[in-house]
């Protein structure tokens, strides 16, 4: 045998310890896009992982927005260099599932695998949102979030107000007096303007945003959120932002600040905002259920989760899934979920996660944690409710927040903006059915 | 006799084009043609399923009025852009032309805002102007202004014409500087003698003499606006409020990117690249007669 010289031998050696620590270690790559707390949270549960066993090593990668890590992904797999799991965004699920043969579902995941695996352990309100209508699921909740209210409890006493308010028309009286007491740029706002004018909007009020149980039945669903309750929501929306009663914030959550700062006294976001409120605001605060219009029969419904997934790529190695299989079961653990809500102010993805949590008596510490799970389970959930799933439901988004942008700046009434909004959207649910077969 | 040099082969000649051939082919040709190729197909974002569909992403794209909304906004957005980032170069051109003590500082810091990336501009001028994380936003609202680039279209048009105007200025500047600097001082000097003032010896004897410097601008100016911006457009206002700053190319880019619809991001660009020669070719046919050489 030829041996190598020392120092090349070194070389070698010390490349192959970078590439891998082990070499019957088989590697897991894990895009994803958590930044600040959550980030230190995914390479905390990568590292412990990988100590808990030794033939696997997921390796998280950060790849920036939701948007941006999905299109890494879809990227590199038309590149032929896909990760083993792409952690993708609520709103990307159609999408994801819709191609066949680049991902590999969960369920299936977990059969070929041999790993114990039962759906009923999940979290419905959860789970379902992932999962076929047959309940196979196809993705790997990871971090699961709902929109609530939050309340500025300094600014409410500081106007006089004695109750938090339950309902919109209780929200819009309340921001005139708090807008007297000196919130005059902002009474109240929410931060992702179609998730909660639209999508949660209707769910809480069981009424459809689209046909076809919002999607989930079927691709051929037409949208149907031009309804009088929605057309007189965004209506009142617009008087109140002509003297900023109501003030406008944006499409995505980078105007949440506007909450902890103590601008917005009322605002209505993800309850993943915890981490970040108990962060920043120098004031007392609470998160409450969303508001409702009481006259709408049967509302407040059940709420309707956001946040991201786990998917699994196609085309990988046995062992690989197995290693993927075995890492989705360490996350599945009750203690770890249980730490992992607790900490993140993510949502508990077990139901034994959640029994614990509770029967630890956390909630009676923490009630803000304990909002999103109560909307969520307020009602067995119904066609309206369950969830959605409409293609290319980004650029979606965006259409919806054009129009509702044209509606607050005065240029359409809220029966033009939604109207458009409605039709725009169809043509595009038309063009995602024919790619989509 | 024949004195100049021919060369006999025929082979030379190509073989001396061919590095040249090979770039353009690589890089413009291959990708434009895959490009225009992409816009007759229709394909889900992972590329499982492919159709031809011939003119289909046309059609669809021409009956959205939204479309036709992005062009204006282009048309607006171009244009104050070029002119604003070409006139204000020009003016800081021929003040640092002068024999100033601090000039050399001044072109050096002129030139700094060239060095920054547009998304990092437009983020710079989104922290200055948010309506509420921005430094200029409470002044202007304590003067009774209502600045709001988040539902008024004209404030964020305004906004996204402000930052691509900054980041181009530096360049616009760097080129007309060194314009002026090569015009003969004699010329000048004689105007000056000729009793010409200021004004009309900037008028009649720089600007004409400039006009070469000022049309290559023009056609650079106008390239970079029609592709080089959606970087900025996207970090201020993502193209909103209500589509008011989505041009032409931020759409390709939300379409194709965000939206994943390839076919009709591929077919918005074959529009806009035929634009764009068009608008090249219309330049260099009527504006460059105006230009002396």
């Amino acid at each position: 045998m030829i041996r190598p010289p020392f120092a090349l031998a070194t070389l070698f050696a010390s490349t192959l310890a970078l590439a891998s620590p082990a070499h019957a270690v088989t590697e897991i790559q894990w895009w994803h896009a958590m930044t600040g707390g959550n980030n230190d949270i995914v390479n905390k549960l990568a590292a412990d992982f990988n100590a808990s066993q030794p033939d696997y090593k997921v390796v998280p990668t950060f790849k920036g927005s939701y948007p941006d890590t999905m299109n890494a992904g879809i990227a590199a797999f038309r590149a032929g260099t896909a990760p083993h799991i792409l952690q993708v965004f609520e709103v990307g699920t159609a999408t994801m599932m819709s191609a066949k043969g680049a991902v590999k579902p969960v369920y299936q995941l977990m059969k070929d695998a041999g790993e114990p695996f039962d759906p009923n352990n999940y979290l419905p309100a959860i789970t379902g949102y992932y999962s076929t209508s047959k309940g196979e699921m196809l993705s790997f909740p990871f971090n699961s979030s709902s929109m609530v209210m939050w309340v500025n409890l300094d600014a409410l006493k500081k106007a006089n107000i004695a109750e938090i308010p339950k309902t919109w028309p209780e929200v819009f009286e309340d921001a005139k007096k708090l807008k007297a007491a000196g919130y005059a740029t902002c009474g109240f706002s929410n931060a992702w303007a179609t998730w909660a004018n639209i999508e949660q909007f209707s769910a809480w009020h069981n009424v459809p945003i689209g046909t076809k149980a919002n999607g989930l039945d079927g691709f051929d669903t037409e949208l149907k959120f031009n309804t009088p309750l929605h057309v007189k929501h965004l209506q009142t929306l617009i008087e109140l932002q002509k003297d900023k009663t109501y003030d406008y914030s944006g499409r995505g959550n980078a105007s949440e600040s506007r909450f902890g700062s103590g601008e917005c006294p009322i605002f209505l976001t993800s309850s993943g905002y915890y981490a970040s409120a108990k962060g920043t605001a120098k004031f007392a605060f609470t998160s409450a259920p969303m508001p409702y219009y009481p006259e709408t029969a049967g509302a407040p419904q059940n709420s309707i989760i956001g946040g991201a997934s786990l998917w699994v790529m196609g085309g990988k190695k046995p062992d690989e899934y197995k290693g993927i299989a075995k890492f989705f079961s360490f996350l599945s653990d009750t203690d770890r979920q249980a730490r992992l809500h607790q900490e993140s102010g993510y949502l508990p993805i077990t139901k034994a996660a959640y029994e614990k949590t509770k029967a630890d008596g956390f909630y009676e510490k923490n009630p803000i944690l304990q909002t999103p799970l109560k909307e969520l389970t307020n009602k067995e959930p119904t066609e309206n409710s369950r969830g959605l799933r409409f293609g290319n439901m980004v650029q979606l988004r965006d259409i919806w927040s054009e129009e509702i942008e044209a509606a607050l700046g005065g240029q359409k009434t809220a029966q033009q903006a939604l109207d458009t909004a409605v039709s725009r959207g169809n043509a595009m649910l038309r063009t995602f059915e024919k790619t989509a077969k | 006799m024949e004195k100049s040099a021919v060369f006999k082969g025929k082979l030379l000649p190509y073989l001396l084009l061919v590095p040249q051939l090979v770039i353009t082919l690589v890089f413009f040709y291959w990708p434009a043609s895959q490009a225009v190729w992409q816009s007759f197909l229709r394909e889900d974002a992972f590329g499982l399923n492919s159709e031809f569909i011939g003119l289909e992403n046309y059609q669809a794209l021409l009956a959205q009025p939204e479309y036709y909304k992005a062009m204006a906004t282009t048309v607006v957005f171009s244009s104050l852009v070029a002119a604003l980032s070409l006139s204000i170069a020009l003016l800081f051109a021929t003040q640092a032309d002068k024999n100033l003590k601090a000039a050399p500082t001044f072109k050096v810091m002129m030139i700094w805002p060239y060095a920054v990336a547009p998304a990092v501009a437009g983020v710079l001028w989104l922290f200055i102007f948010h309506p509420t994380l921005g430094t200029m936003a409470r002044p202007l609202r304590l003067m009774g202004f209502n600045w709001n680039p988040m539902l008024n279209g004209n404030h964020a048009m305004a906004l996204v014409v402000m930052a691509a105007v900054w980041k181009q200025i530096a360049y616009n500047f760097l080129f007309f500087l060194a314009g002026l600097q090569a015009i003969p001082r004699s010329v000048l000097e004689a105007g000056a003698i000729d009793g010409a003032g200021p004004y009309r010896r900037f008028w009649t004897i720089t600007f004409p003499l400039l006009s070469p410097t000022t049309f290559f601008l023009l056609v650079v100016n106008v390239v970079y606006v029609f592709f080089d911006t959606f970087g900025i457009i996207d970090a201020v206002t993502g193209g909103g409020p209500a589509g008011a700053t989505t041009t032409l190319v931020y759409k390709v880019y939300a379409d194709g990117r965000l939206g994943g619809d390839l076919g009709g991001s591929a077919a918005q660009s074959v529009i806009l690249m035929v634009i764009v020669i068009a608008l090249t070719a219309i330049q260099f046919r009527y504006v460059e007669r105006k230009v002396q050489y």
